[in-house]
């Protein structure tokens, strides 16, 4: 009896005190996408850099339109991560974009790259795919699209720097065997069609070596030609 | 001149009665998407990436998955060859229009309280929306469920015919939350309790179930203890229900999906009605508190612990003493859906985090961060266990394997 009463006093104090919140503007979280974002900080760090989980990616830095992209193939479930589709299902276009703006206009410094697990042959093998390609295989080098720093290019082809080797490789993996896709022509589907297993290895080993260029920017858009056509960068 | 005169006055009026005409056809149709999205048709009906209510979603069920039906008005795989009447057949009696039974995964339990008038505004507004010629998909039942002649007993069971009928003692306003409620909204398919044959009594109406396959509880919207809306302010529910925050607690999962696709498009009169209607059929006394399954020993050494992990990882929004920044960041102090006897809910909440809609009222809702990386399942208990019984909370303590089980949970 006395413990219910206890209870319905403290029932009437939270009440009231809820009541004052409510009308006190000035009790509210703060108005910056910093604080609705915070949903994203545990897998991808405060200011989108990553964290110690070594397949979510850095967010920080990369294009808007390349951010944005992702969040709508997330959204309608495209691009398959339950706990990402999950969370984005029934938030608008312009909040996703104001979320891609957000992410993309952060800049905290890109990581020291960490020592490979894997031989000077095969990081020389993933060089080699890298920055040349392989004309034979019909495998353009990434930096033909990614940029001769690797930083990107506006709106919608992202920097492949700052990510660790798990991630490109699971990414690389997922592109081989139809699992992640993106508009048409699926420019990143064709490339991963044509590498095996190996070249997925050394290439996401190699990338991940890379250190910080002076400048980590994407490049803006045109500043090159791309081989072929890509659903995701609209000439 | 005289007769010329009088054609033009014909003409003129023939052409007023065609604008009159089209004037009210329009308003038809606008009323009937308007009933449209009370009923969330688009919840089930339109697939991701898909065409406007073009079906072939796919609805896991646990008796196999069905495949939602093409609704445009394309007359080889859509309803395009249907009567108002075959609509109203469909809707209000749950049949094809030639007979054939339909899956009780459609709500038409729900739907026949729906009347004539409103079936045909919502028929004429599918008529005018662009016809898509897609074949519907055959579902995946499994025996013995792929037989629709079991759908005869689930109908003698669960099924009883029939429009609305307002109650006399009742507010035209009470009457009218309760049409949208126990009709269109079809409220019912989660909020009552849903028994093995798939089914729901009569007598168990809005107390509350966890729904099949999706693992999320959906409360009883009768108990106060749970989502009863007894003790809340008109202008809270219809916050809700309208915006998806309130200063009483936020919707997250498949109450969040009504809320983007359904509520926030109905104007406020409707709103407030179903908010008057909600708030009545609440119980006026709270049954007495649920006791834990857990051992005291046990019970205190996890809410110590919980504690601990709440002002590390979640005072800084929701408050040393659950007070929260309502609407934005809920309060967890006599939040009914923290207190409740099924713990399902708020752990799934600790573990997968998640956003409300974004909605007109509030498009840039504030999300809460998933912990199922930075807890380990006792962490997740502990702190769950805090929030229940703490600040005169009154729920019970949770277990880590309770906490471990809905890490498997479906997200989508």
């Amino acid at each position: 009896m006395l413990a219910r009463a206890a209870a319905s006093a403290a029932l009437i104090v939270t009440l009231a005190a809820s009541d004052g919140a409510a009308a006190q503007t000035a009790n509210q979280p703060p108005d910056t996408m910093a604080a609705r974002v915070e949903a994203c900080t545990p897998c991808h760090g405060n200011k989108g850099e990553g964290t110690s989980d070594v397949y979510f990616p850095r967010l920080a830095g990369k294009p808007a339109g390349y951010l944005y992209n992702q969040l709508l193939a997330f959204r309608s479930g495209r691009r398959k991560y339950p706990p990402m589709n999950y969370l984005l299902e029934f938030l608008p276009d312009p909040y996703l974009e104001a979320m891609a703006e957000y992410f993309a206009s952060e800049h905290p410094p890109l990581p020291q790259p960490a020592p490979s697990e894997v031989s000077k042959d095969v990081l020389a093998q993933g060089e080699l795919l890298a920055t040349s390609g392989d004309a034979n295989r019909n495998i353009p080098a990434c930096v033909s699209c990614h940029g001769p720093g690797l930083t990107g290019m506006q709106p919608g082809i992202p920097g492949l720097l700052g990510l660790r080797a798990a991630y490109v490789s699971a990414q690389l993996g997922a592109w081989r065997y139809g699992t992640r896709t993106a508009k048409s022509p699926d420019c990143m589907q064709l490339v991963a069609g044509h590498l095996t297993e190996a070249d997925v290895t050394a290439v996401a080993a190699w990338l991940a070596t890379r250190p910080a260029p002076a400048n980590p920017a994407p490049v803006p858009k045109g500043t090159y030609a791309l081989p072929f056509g890509c659903g995701s960068q609209p000439n | 001149m005289g007769f010329k005169l009088s054609i033009t006055l014909l003409a003129l009026a023939a052409f007023t009665t065609v604008a009159q005409a089209q004037d009210k056809t329009s308003d038809i149709i606008a009323r009937g998407e308007y009933l449209a999205r009370a009923g969330d048709c688009t919840a089930c009906h339109t697939a991701a990436e898909g065409r406007l209510f073009a079906g072939a979603r796919p609805m896991p069920t646990p008796f196999g998955t069905i495949y939602t039906s093409n609704i445009t008005p394309d007359p080889e795989t859509g309803i395009g060859k249907w009567s108002a009447d075959d609509f109203y057949r469909t809707m209000h009696n749950g049949r094809f229009p030639d007979g054939g039974l339909i899956y009780p995964a459609m709500p038409f339990a729900s739907y026949t309280k729906v009347t004539r008038a409103d079936s045909d505004a919502i028929f004429a507004y599918l008529r005018s929306i662009p016809p898509v010629n897609q074949k519907n998909k055959p579902h995946e039942l499994r025996f013995p469920y792929d037989n629709r002649q079991l759908i005869l007993g689930w109908r003698t069971l669960f099924f009883s015919e029939g429009e609305f009928k307002p109650d006399p003692t009742k507010s035209a306003e009470w009457n009218r939350g309760a049409y949208l409620v126990e009709g269109l909204g079809h409220c019912g398919m989660c909020h009552s309790p849903i028994n093995a044959l798939g089914g729901t009594s009569q007598s168990d109406a809005f107390k509350g179930g966890l729904i099949p396959m999706q693992n999320w509880y959906a409360p009883s919207l009768t108990s106060n203890r749970e989502a009863g809306l007894g003790d809340w302010s008109i202008k809270d529910i219809t916050d809700l229900l309208q915006t998806g925050v309130s200063a009483r607690g936020v919707v997250y999962g498949p109450m969040a999906e009504v809320v983007h696709n359904s509520l926030q498009y109905l104007d406020d009169a409707d709103t407030k009605a179903m908010a008057v209607y909600l708030k009545g059929i609440a119980e006026a006394s709270s049954p007495p508190p649920a006791s834990s399954a857990l051992p005291n020993t046990e019970s205190s050494l996890l809410i110590s612990l919980g504690k601990t992990v709440y002002d590390k990882n979640c005072a800084s929004c929701h408050g040393t003493q659950g007070e929260g920044k309502p609407p934005h960041w809920p309060p967890l102090a006599n939040n009914q859906s923290i207190e409740m006897q099924s713990a399902v809910n708020p752990i799934r909440m600790v573990l997968n985090g998640g956003y409300p809609p974004g909605t007109k009222g509030n498009p840039m809702p504030y999300g809460m961060p998933p912990f199922a990386g930075l807890l380990s399942d006792n962490e997740v208990a502990a702190v769950v266990s805090y929030i229940r019984t703490a600040w005169g909370n009154r729920g019970t303590p949770v277990s880590a394997r309770e906490a471990n089980e809905l890490r498997s949970a479906p997200l989508n």
